[in-house]
C-alpha cells in the first residue's frame, strides 16, 4: 500500500492517520488553487527573507554612509539609498522580521483572546452571553484604525504599544466567528456525553469547543492579516509605531515621504513590500475559505 | 385581511422595534464613551501629567488634578464625562487653547466634503464595474476586477497618496498640491459652510471653485478608490446570486432585452443590500481619511487627530475619536434601519 493510499484511506486505523489524511486533502484541494499558490509562495518568501535577513541583505540596515546619500536605484542598490546613505534593500529585507512579529504576535494576542470570549458567551448563554457580546458589538462598531491610535495615544509610541493596540482591535471579530460556532453544537449529543460523565466546564470548552472553532478561525486570521500590516505601517507611517533606526516599511515611507518628488524610490520601495506581503495573504486567506469553509465562500 | 389583531400586534411589535433600536443604539453611544473614558482616564499612567504636559509645576499639577476630578472614585467620574459630553464639552486642546468641540466643528466640513466625493466616485463606478464583472464572469473583465479589489485591501492608503502626488502633481501637473487651497486664493471667499466648493459657488467665485476642486480631486479619487474596490467585489456578488435566480431565465426565455434583465430584473432587487454595503463605505472613509488628510496636509478631522496624537494633546485625540465614532455608529444605524423600511422580507 502507498503512502498516498494510507494517507487517503476510508476506515483509517488511528487517529494519526484521520488526521493526517485530512491535512492530506486540503493541501491538494489547496495547491489546485493558483491564487491560494501564489499567496503560500509570497509568505514562504517572507518567512525565508526574515530567516535569512543577514545572508540576503547587502548590507547592514542601519549603518551610514553619508557619501552614498539619496542614490537611484542601481546594480549596487536595487531599491537605492535613503538620506543616510542606507541600502533600502537591506532595510525592506530586515523589515520584514518586524512585520512577521508583528503580525504572529497580534494574532497570538487577538485569536485566543476572542475564542475564549466567544465559546464562554456562547456556551452559557444568558447574562453572561449578552454582556461580553454587548462589549463585542461596541468594539466591532468603532473604526479599527481610529480605535488602535486612540489607544497608542494614551500607552505612548513604540512598537509593543502598537502591537497591543492593534490585538485590543482586532479580538472582536474573532469573538464573534467562536460564538456562533458554539451555538450550533452547544447542545449536541456529544457535548451533552462529556457533561453526563461528570466533565466540567471548562474541560468542554478547552476540549471539545474550541477546538471545533478554529478551522474558520485560521480563515479569518489569515483574511485580516493584511489589515494588520496596514494598520501597523500606517501607525509606523504616523510615527507611532516602529522607532527609528528600526528598519519597519511604514516608518520607512514616512522618511521618504519629504524626499517624494525628487528622489521617489526612498518612499516607493518599501510600499511594494507591503502591497506584496498584503496581497499573500490576502491570497492564501481566500483560498484557505474555500478548502475550510466552503459555506463561507459566497463566490468563487 | 389583517383583522385587527394581527394589525395591533403589527403596530406593537413596529413600536418594540423603534424602542428596540433606541437603546442598542444609547447603549453602543455609552459603550463608545466607555471606552474613551477607558482611554484617557485609565490607560495612561498619569492621565495630569497627559493633559498639563511635563513642564507643569507642581501647584499647576496638582489644580489640573483637582480640575480633572481625579480624586474622586472612577464611576463618579464616568457619569460627569458622560454628563459633559452630552452637553458638548470635551474638554480644551492644549495645542490650540480652544474647545475641542468647536476645533471639531470647523474642521470636520473639510472631512465631509472630501469623503463625500471619494463616495460619490466609489458608487458612480463601482456599481457598474460590480455589475459588468457579474455578466462576463470567469472572463478577463472578471479577473482584472478581482486583482483590482484585492489591490483594494493591500495598498496602504499613505503610500498611495504619496505616489499620486509624484505621479500626478509633481510629475504630469493635472492636479494641485497638498492643502485645500493655493495660497493666494486664501481668505478669497466667505467661509459660511467650511465646504469649500459651496462656499466658492456661493459667493460665485469660480476661479476660487476650480483652484478647490483640482486640490480635492486626488485626494477624494484615492479615497474613492478604496470604496470602488468594495462597493464592486459587493455588487458582483449580490448579482451572480440574482442572475441565477429562475425568474431571470424566465425574463431571458420570453425574450426580454438582455440590458433589461440585468438592469431592471436583476439590479432591482439588490438596490436594498447596497444602500448598507454604501453606507457601511462611507463610514470607512471617514476612517480612510485619517492617513489620506496627513498626506495631502488637508485639514480635516483626521490632520487634527494625527497632529493632537503628535502633540500628546489627549482631550483633542479624545475628542476626534469620539466623534468619528459616534458618526460610524450612526451611518451603521441609519443604513440599518433603511435596510428594514426598504426590504420588505425583512419586516
Amino acid at each position: 500500500m502507498s503512502t498516498r493510499d494510507w494517507l487517503l484511506d476510508d476506515s483509517p486505523a488511528t487517529l494519526l492517520q484521520a488526521n493526517l489524511g485530512r491535512a492530506w486533502r486540503m493541501m491538494t484541494a489547496l495547491l489546485r488553487n493558483p491564487l491560494a499558490v501564489a499567496g503560500l509562495l509570497i509568505i514562504l518568501l517572507l518567512l525565508a527573507t526574515a530567516l535569512f535577513a543577514p545572508w540576503i541583505a547587502p548590507e547592514s540596515p542601519v549603518g551610514q554612509n553619508l557619501q552614498a546619500r539619496l542614490l537611484p536605484p542601481s546594480a549596487e542598490h536595487w531599491m537605492g539609498t535613503d538620506e543616510l546613505g542606507r541600502d533600502i534593500f537591506s532595510r525592506v529585507v530586515y523589515g520584514s522580521r518586524i512585520t512577521l512579529m508583528i503580525v504572529a504576535l497580534v494574532a497570538v494576542i487577538s485569536a485566543p483572546l476572542g475564542l475564549i470570549i466567544g465559546a464562554v458567551a456562547g456556551y452559557f448563554g444568558g447574562w453572561v452571553d449578552r454582556i461580553l457580546m454587548g462589549l463585542t458589538d461596541v468594539f466591532l462598531s468603532l473604526p479599527k484604525l481610529i480605535l488602535a491610535l486612540a489607544f497608542v495615544a494614551a500607552l505612548g509610541p513604540g512598537i509593543e504599544n502598537a502591537i497591543i493596540a492593534i490585538a485590543i482591535t482586532a479580538w472582536p471579530a474573532y469573538a464573534r466567528i467562536a460564538r456562533a460556532e458554539t451555538l450550533t453544537f452547544r447542545n449536541a449529543e456529544y457535548i451533552q456525553a462529556v457533561r453526563l460523565v461528570g466533565g466540567s466546564h471548562s474541560r468542554i470548552i478547552f476540549r471539545h469547543v474550541l477546538p471545533l472553532c478554529t478551522s474558520s478561525m485560521i480563515v479569518r486570521v489569515t483574511l485580516d492579516m493584511a489589515g494588520i500590516i496596514l494598520t501597523a505601517a500606517g501607525l509606523g507611517f504616523l510615527g507611532l509605531g516602529a522607532q527609528p533606526p528600526l528598519p519597519e516599511w511604514g516608518a520607512m515611507i514616512s522618511r521618504g515621504r519629504t524626499f517624494i518628488l525628487d528622489q521617489w524610490w526612498v518612499a516607493t520601495m518599501p510600499g511594494f513590500a507591503i502591497i506584496l506581503v498584503s496581497l499573500g495573504f490576502c491570497f492564501l486567506g481566500d483560498g484557505l475559505r474555500d478548502v475550510l469553509d466552503p459555506k463561507q465562500g459566497g463566490e468563487k | 385581511m389583517a383583522t385587527d389583531a394581527t394589525l395591533a400586534r403589527r403596530a406593537g411589535r413596529g413600536l418594540s422595534g423603534v424602542g428596540g433600536f433606541v437603546v442598542v443604539t444609547a447603549l453602543t453611544f455609552l459603550g463608545l464613551l466607555a471606552i474613551t473614558f477607558f482611554i484617557g482616564r485609565v490607560v495612561p499612567i498619569d492621565p495630569v501629567l497627559s493633559v498639563v504636559g511635563d513642564r507643569a509645576t507642581q501647584a499647576q499639577y496638582d489644580a489640573a488634578r483637582i480640575a480633572m476630578g481625579l480624586d474622586r472614585p472612577l464611576v463618579v467620574q464616568f457619569l460627569d464625562y458622560v454628563w459633559s459630553v452630552a452637553q458638548g464639552d470635551l474638554g480644551k486642546s492644549i495645542s490650540t487653547n480652544r474647545p475641542v468641540a468647536d476645533d471639531l466643528l470647523r474642521v470636520f466640513p473639510a472631512t465631509l466634503e472630501m469623503a463625500t466625493l471619494g463616495i460619490f466616485i466609489g458608487v458612480v463606478l463601482g456599481v457598474p464595474a460590480g455589475v459588468w464583472a457579474a455578466t462576463r464572469r470567469g472572463e478577463w473583465v472578471d479577473q482584472v476586477m478581482r486583482v483590482f479589489a484585492l489591490l483594494g485591501y493591500s495598498v496602504p492608503a499613505f503610500w498611495l497618496g504619496l505616489v499620486g502626488l509624484a505621479i500626478f502633481y509633481a510629475g504630469l501637473g493635472w492636479v494641485a498640491g497638498p492643502g485645500r487651497l493655493d495660497i493666494f486664493y486664501e481668505g478669497l471667499v466667505p467661509a459660511r459652510t467650511n465646504v469649500m466648493l459651496i462656499d466658492a459657488a456661493l459667493a460665485g467665485d469660480w476661479d476660487v471653485f476650480w483652484n478647490a476642486l483640482s486640490h480635492l480631486v486626488l485626494p477624494a479619487s484615492i479615497l474613492g478608490f478604496f470604496s470602488l474596490a468594495f462597493i464592486a467585489r459587493m455588487t458582483r456578488s449580490f448579482m451572480l446570486d440574482q442572475l441565477g435566480q429562475e425568474f431571470i431565465t424566465t425574463a431571458r426565455v420570453k425574450g426580454v432585452p438582455e440590458w433589461r434583465v440585468i438592469w431592471v430584473h436583476g439590479f432591482k432587487p439588490i438596490r436594498v443590500p447596497l444602500i448598507t454595503v454604501i453606507g457601511l463605505s462611507y463610514a470607512a472613509l471617514l476612517e480612510g481619511s485619517v492617513m489620506i488628510e496627513t498626506v495631502f496636509s488637508w485639514p480635516g478631522i483626521g490632520n487634527y487627530l494625527t497632529t493632537a496624537l503628535l502633540n500628546a494633546d489627549m482631550n483633542a485625540v479624545l475628542g476626534a475619536t469620539l466623534v468619528i465614532g459616534s458618526v460610524f455608529i450612526l451611518i451603521n444605524k441609519i443604513s440599518d434601519v433603511l435596510y428594514r423600511v426598504l426590504d420588505p422580507r425583512s419586516r
